[in-house]
């Protein structure tokens, strides 16, 4: 049942490549959508999935990853093209089960209301600046995410 | 499906989490008492849809699977 105090979620975003952007948005999304309050904190790679540069062209490595969607030995993985051709076997993948892409997924997630937090520190690190970041996300630093986190019910890390 | 529906979503097709989104979208438009008819393909909406719902406080009124289609009625809270 609804509750008074709605259920609080936490997730620490810390990958960028495409299946780990998909779970915090995936879970994010469906958590928002069952009346909980969500944030994601997106850290070191994980502000890729936010960086309006690079959110399109996530991708998937089949070097040292032996559930790649192309399994290859890694002599073969490390070739140029291998990241790409695994990427894009992927998203074929996903495109035939009709799985929303991450462009959507974040929007969802924008429609849903959960709250995005870009890691200060991290966008510093790497040169990025707030007109790098998609929309409608804040940035905030551990602080900002622990105070959130502090009255969370759920918290996991990706 | 018996009864009569308010609004009919048509999921067929879509994963997760897809199914459980658009179902939340479609009651927000909806008044408190009026039911939704929800159609999906998705194998997860099984288990997902009541989740969704008992976690939401809607109501399931009915539910039923022909044929790897899930249909269910869901009453607004």
């Amino acid at each position: 049942m609804a509750e008074e105090k709605k259920k609080r979620l936490v997730m620490i975003a810390s990958k960028g490549s495409m299946d780990m952007a998909y779970i915090p948005l995936i879970i994010g999304s469906t958590a928002a959508a069952m009346e909980m309050e969500v944030a994601i904190f997106f850290t070191f790679y994980g502000l890729d999935i936010i960086n309006k540069h690079k959110y399109k062209n996530l991708g998937v490595a089949p070097l040292a990853n032996p559930a790649s969607p192309m399994p290859v030995p890694n002599i073969i993985g490390v070739l140029p093209g291998m990241t790409m051709m695994a990427t894009a076997m992927m998203k074929s993948w996903m495109g035939k089960q009709n799985v929303a892409t991450i462009p959507e997924m974040l929007k969802m997630c924008q429609d849903v209301g959960v709250r995005m937090i870009g890691c200060q520190m991290t966008m510093d690190v790497m040169g990025v600046k707030k007109e790098d970041l998609i929309d409608g996300v804040e940035i905030g630093g551990a602080a900002t995410m622990l105070d959130f986190a502090a009255d969370s019910d759920i918290s996991f890390h990706i | 499906m018996s009864g009569e529906s308010d609004k009919t979503l048509d999921c067929k097709g879509l994963s997760c989490p897809e199914p459980v989104l658009k179902t939340k979208m479609a009651m927000n438009d909806m008044q408190p008492g009026q039911v939704l008819e929800m159609i999906a393909t998705d194998p997860g909406s099984a288990n997902d849809i009541p989740a969704w719902a008992k976690r939401t406080g809607n109501q399931i009124i009915e539910s039923k699977e022909e044929g790897g289609v899930w249909t269910f009625r869901i009453k607004k809270s």
